[in-house]
């Protein structure tokens, strides 16, 4: 599918990442434009994600940057899910940058990786969030038409 | 019983609504300071004339010329006490959500702050055009081609036009939004004002973009909502709050006959609260599986098995084979109804039985849900067939006319039950999921007969209106259908006084709670 709008940002982020890209993230794949895979890792010693790596799957809409991408930890054998107050068991982030209201288009792949390393970093918390296991039972919508409370931004 | 009954309906009067005329303006409006703008007034003299009942709130219906003209007044007072444009004024009032007051005192102590959170500031004053910066390149789409023409806001973030065009056109066509998008740079706040609109936007978007605009105002105020009926414009304003919804089912009728409540915008649900409701029907949707098989609209009849398929609103099924006469709801002998309907009515507790493991305990809830939900499903299907048959009715109205010698205003009788069951209807079925979330005290079994009687009536007034229109002009019959009408309407408004009033003195224990679950944060479903 050629989506010139977003085809033509995301040719740009992939010849600016393929050269380089900040520690801990590393792009798995890119055949297109409108799935990528990132793993992340964290920097720093945090022993909730200590030797753990962490794969991102992005899916960007004909009007990505306009529009967030729909970001999510994907489960592999050795990819699990981190355990954060703001990341529920099936991956999907609860992350107000990702939402319609806290995205802007100046953001991209790159700088979302950024913000969700220093997301796990940050937190010294072992728990998912409440409701985890009702919410990941019952829903079957996509990350973008669920609307997520951002109660408390500095977890 | 009756000394209670007086004591609350005192107390939930002089509380609820009749506070509202001494202070001279809608209770707990304080804060938003709309006491002497003239949009917001409870009807003073209805006020002195009734006292209201418990179960019922005072509201107003608007239409679309009175809603413009609400704001025309407030833009134009702007603009005469500030010294601003009328177009500066429209910006600031929606930017302070159209609290007039609060903007008036906030712009005479600070001015220029006030302009500068709701994007007029006028320290960075740039010239809004669209232009072709040197060396430029935008950070959305990358783009840095030479002769690139690029557009900055006030705040002097500048990106290329045609992404400023996609950026716009997905919040005003995408999410609706209008009075409050932001310069899509990442954490500045600046609301992106009418005149740079003007210049960005294509000629469809801004009509799209006004309209929405224009719906702001109804939407910025807590007390005025959309009726929500299609292609009804209408506003109606009531001072229902939302803390309120746990005491009170502010069930409001717009001037196009649409009947919702105020307090969620579904169609009017009393007796149930909010919150009931909405769990209601999200347990309705998730169990719909096991429900599906239940509402469906056939049955079998239970002495020759041949497929009955439910064509009125009456639970009087006659199997067109063997003539076999049942109840839909119990699928029992009709013969045994008569003065028994309420085997059908009411979900006896089986106390006895001590669910000792799981798989019966959750047979029983199943059962016990099953039970309200049928009841519930029933009456929903009912009502829309009795919609069907009034449709039906009217033309055998005119039929009516000609074969009896009745004028039109004497066969109005028909339409007034028709609408008499429908509205009963409705309010049965919601009795049902209220009883589901209800926990047995000594208030129950008076709600219960209540529900009894409303669905006894209900049933005999459905009866009779199905019955072949040659009867129908039987003079008797009328009599007794007028009658019935009137005894349902009676019936219903009993119902609905006993729940409010227990409801708005929080004597009723619900196995569940009313306080809305959006409150502790977690995802929800955007509907
Ligand atoms: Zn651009
Ligand atoms: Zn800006
Ligand atoms: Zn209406
Ligand atoms: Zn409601
Ligand atoms: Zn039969
Ligand atoms: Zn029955």
């Amino acid at each position: 599918m050629s989506a010139p709008f977003a085809a033509k940002r995301l040719g740009k982020e992939l010849q600016k990442i393929s050269n380089s890209l900040p520690p801990g993230i590393e792009l798995v794949s890119a055949d297109n434009f409108e799935e990528w895979l990132v793993d992340i890792r964290v920097l720093d010693d945090n022993p909730l994600y200590r030797n753990e790596i962490y794969r991102l799957r992005f899916r960007f809409s004909s009007t990505y940057p306009i529009e967030p991408p729909e970001v999510v930890f994907v489960k592999l054998p050795d990819r699990p899910i981190p355990i954060h107050p703001h990341i529920y068991s099936n991956g999907i982030i609860c992350l107000d940058l990702l939402g319609h209201q806290g995205w802007s288009p100046v953001q991209n792949v790159e700088s979302v990786c950024m913000s969700l390393q220093s997301m796990l970093t940050g937190n010294t918390k072992n728990e998912r969030p409440p409701g985890d296991e009702e919410f990941v039972r019952g829903n079957r919508l996509r990350p973008r038409d669920i609307e997520f409370y951002y109660h408390d931004n500095d977890v | 019983m009756d000394t209670d009954d007086d004591f609350m309906s005192n107390v939930s009067s002089d509380e609820d609504m009749i506070q509202d005329d001494s202070d001279n303006e809608v209770s707990g409006d304080e804060d938003f300071g709309f006491d002497d703008e003239p949009d917001v007034y409870i009807d003073s003299q209805k006020d002195v004339e009734k006292k209201k009942a418990a179960y019922e709130v005072n509201y107003k219906v608007y239409q679309p010329s009175d809603v413009q003209k609400q704001q025309d007044d407030l833009v134009n007072e702007v603009n005469m006490i500030l010294d601003i444009s009328r177009e500066e004024a429209a910006i600031l009032l929606r930017h302070f959500r159209w609290n007039k007051e609060r903007l008036i005192e906030d712009y005479m102590d600070r001015p220029n702050q006030v302009l500068d959170a709701a994007g007029l500031s006028q320290s960075s004053v740039r010239e809004l055009k669209i232009r072709s910066v040197p060396g430029f390149a935008c950070d959305i789409c990358c783009e840095d081609e030479p002769g690139l023409e690029s557009f900055a806001l006030k705040c002097g973030h500048r990106y290329c036009v045609d992404c400023y065009r996609q950026y716009l056109s997905q919040k005003i066509l995408g999410e609706g939004e209008a009075a409050r998008i932001q310069c899509p740079s990442e954490g500045c706040n600046l609301i992106i004002d009418a005149r740079s609109l003007d210049i960005l936007v294509t000629p469809e978007l801004t009509e799209r973009y006004h309209e929405l605009l224009h719906r702001t105002y109804v939407e910025d105020k807590d007390n005025l909502k959309w009726c929500p009926a299609p292609d009804c414009e209408n506003v109606v304003e009531c001072a229902v709050k939302k803390k309120d919804l746990d005491r009170i089912v502010p069930a409001v009728a717009c001037l196009c006959g649409h009947r919702f409540c105020f307090g969620c915008a579904l169609n009017d649900h009393q007796p149930a609260p909010c919150e009931l409701v909405k769990r209601w029907l999200k347990k309705c949707a998730d169990d719909s599986e096991t429900a599906n098989w239940i509402s469906a609209n056939t049955k079998e009849c239970p002495k020759c098995n041949s497929t009955i398929e439910k064509n009125g609103g009456c639970n009087h099924m006659t199997c067109r084979k063997c003539k076999h006469e049942f109840c839909w709801m119990c699928m029992g002998l009709w013969s045994e109804h008569g003065t028994s309907w309420y085997n059908c009515n009411r979900y006896e507790e089986k106390s006895g039985v001590e669910a000792r493991d799981a798989q019966a305990r959750s047979r029983i809830s199943l059962e016990r849900y099953l039970h309200y939900y049928n009841r519930y499903a029933n009456h929903e299907q009912s009502a829309r067939l009795d919609k069907d048959i009034y449709h039906k009715t009217e033309k055998k109205m005119v039929q009516l006319q000609k074969e009896s010698g009745m004028s039109w205003i004497e066969v109005q009788y028909l339409s007034a039950a028709s609408q008499a069951l429908q509205m009963c209807r409705q309010t049965l079925m919601w009795t049902y999921a209220f009883a589901f979330y209800l926990a047995r005290n000594n208030l129950t079994e008076i709600f219960e007969d209540n529900q009894k009687d409303l669905e006894m009536a209900v049933e005999a007034l459905s009866e009779m209106f199905e019955r072949p229109i040659t009867s129908l002009a039987d003079p008797k019959l009328k009599v007794e259908i007028m009658d019935k009408t009137s005894y349902c309407n009676k019936r219903r408004v009993i119902l609905l006084e006993d729940t409010a009033q227990n409801l708005a003195e929080g004597r009723w224990t619900f196995n569940t709670d009313l306080i809305g679950s959006s409150s502790n944060g977690g995802p929800s479903v955007r509907r």
